[in-house]
């Protein structure tokens, strides 16, 4: 059991955060985590690392209300939304891949949110979500027309068209090339400011650049290290050495975290 | 070329077809040559039309009422756990039963006329659209259907959103599978007892030795079928355009 040192920057005002209390997944008689703590910074973008199959993404998926208890898994522990338990309703959610439906609009996918709860979309806000994200032009061309990172930035405009307070990330820029990954995380962090954010990465460069708080998921049970705090606001030089040492550290925690689980298995 | 090919692959089988009689030196009343054939579908052609007409309509009314009631079938299975216990391996058993053999049982519940053919195409169609577009119902990309949960999707609307529209494609095969079989039905159920459709003409033409008549009628049904064949995917591909087409 894992708790974060009570040292968050000063959130924004009205934006409440979340906290996973007692957080247990078991899948096919593993325990992915057990008793886990967790406390999103409100209005913050927290960053979650770890070697791959530690269970980020399981996490990631547990708060977003995507594991049920089933054959296969079971799951128990408790979630609160700014203190009151029951956090669905307040969760954008954006995976690796865009999911934009092939036989919808860029338009219509952006605003799908409202298509699937009957409401009526606000077609002006979409259309200039989409003006944010440099996708104007495409508003009527169908997904297949557009490139991976254009794919993605309809996928982040159709994740910010649901205007909720918290937002799930699940490694979304890993499938994109260098520079359009680059360009992207400017774009997701410029526009998420004051959202309460956690970003599923295995890119430590990408963590240290936008994040306001990393945290490392390592073990099995996977439970958490101390959180890093890198200074100054995101989003970052990624050159200043300061950077690079913390990438350092990073990596060598990543690094024998891997080299325990190794020795275990 | 794209046009010239079919008309070269009909020529050359008409060409083949006199070249067998030829050197086979085969009766008339065993495999017309192809002018006498077509002699014979220049002749009767008001006939054949009218014939055709009952046939075609049949075809038509199997399809719709076996598309309605496949696609029906397999959204209640698809979004009922209980209803899928119990009628998929009803759908199963039923498709042991060869249709052929349920087409004298039709004809004596349902009369000579119309509805026995309608309810033989409908019976043959029915199996493989139903399988076909509850097989793309199942098969929804994960992904969409967790981001319909986040979302806050009702049941309903992931449904109609989503299931369905990315359950077209499978739909679409199974349909091109209903065009080209259900003609099979129709003339099935038209030998087995009616007084109109090209099945009862090539009947009634064969009890004469009519053979030529019995080709022209079978012209007809062949080029009707193309058609339709060619119509459905043409209307599918308009509809799914979507749908990325690799076989180039």
């Amino acid at each position: 059991m894992t708790g974060i040192p009570p040292s968050p920057p000063p959130a924004e005002s009205g934006t409440p955060g979340i906290s996973l209390r007692g957080a247990s997944l078991r899948y096919q008689g593993n325990r992915v985590f057990e008793d886990l703590d967790l406390d999103l910074l409100a209005g913050r973008m927290t960053c979650l690392l770890g070697p791959s199959g530690v269970g980020k993404s399981s996490l990631l998926r547990y708060i977003a209300g995507l594991t049920e208890s089933g054959i296969e898994a079971s799951v128990s522990g408790q979630l609160l939304f700014d203190g009151i338990e029951g956090v669905s309703a307040n969760i954008a959610y954006l995976a690796q891949q865009d999911l934009l439906l092939p036989w919808l609009s860029v338009l219509d996918n952006v605003m799908l949110g409202s298509r699937l709860r009957g409401e009526t979309a606000d077609r002006a806000r979409a259309s200039s979500l989409l003006g944010q994200v440099g996708l104007s032009e495409y508003e009527a061309s169908v997904p297949a027309k557009l490139s991976g990172g254009m794919r993605q930035r309809a996928a982040l405009a159709r994740t910010l068209m649901e205007d909720r307070p918290v937002v799930l990330m699940d490694e979304p820029f890993s499938a994109l090339d260098a520079i359009t990954r680059y360009e992207l995380q400017e774009l997701a962090s410029t526009l998420l400011t004051g959202k309460t954010t956690l970003l599923v990465t295995h890119d430590p460069l990408e963590a240290l650049r936008i994040g306001h708080r990393l945290l490392l998921l390592t073990g099995s049970p996977a439970s958490f290290e101390a959180p890093i705090d890198p200074p100054g606001d995101p989003l970052r030089d990624i050159s200043s050495p300061e950077l690079a040492a913390l990438q350092a550290t990073i990596m060598e925690r990543l690094t024998s975290a891997r080299q325990k689980a190794r020795a275990v298995g | 070329m794209r046009f010239a090919r079919p008309i070269i692959i009909f020529i050359g089988l008409l060409l083949a077809w006199q070249l067998l009689i030829s050197v086979t030196g085969v009766a008339a009343f065993i495999l017309p040559d192809p002018l006498s054939v077509l002699t014979a579908l220049y002749q009767r052609w008001p006939e054949l039309l009218s014939h055709a007409g009952v046939t075609i309509t049949e075809i038509l009314l199997g399809l719709g009422l076996g598309t309605l009631l496949g696609c029906l079938s397999a959204l209640i299975i698809a979004q009922y756990r209980g209803a899928r216990l119990w009628v998929l391996p009803v759908l199963v058993v039923s498709q042991a039963i060869p249709v052929f053999a349920l087409a004298p049982i039709l004809v004596l519940w349902l009369g000579y006329g119309l509805a026995s053919k309608v309810a033989m195409a409908t019976l043959i169609i029915y199996f493989p659209v139903t399988v076909a577009f509850y097989d793309g119902l199942r098969r929804t990309e994960p992904g969409w259907l967790d981001l319909a949960h986040v979302m806050g999707g009702s049941r309903w609307q992931t449904l109609v959103q989503i299931r369905i529209p990315s359950a077209l494609p499978a739909l679409a095969s199974g349909l091109r599978v209903a065009a080209s079989v259900a003609p099979i039905g129709a003339i099935v159920g038209e030998w087995v007892g009616s007084s109109a459709g090209l099945g009862y003409l090539m009947l009634h033409a064969n009890a004469r030795l009519q053979v030529d008549v019995m080709f022209a009628a079978l012209l007809v049904l062949a080029l009707f079928a193309v058609a339709l064949y060619f119509a459905i995917d043409r209307i599918l591909r308009l509809l799914i355009s979507w749908q990325p087409d690799k076989a180039l």
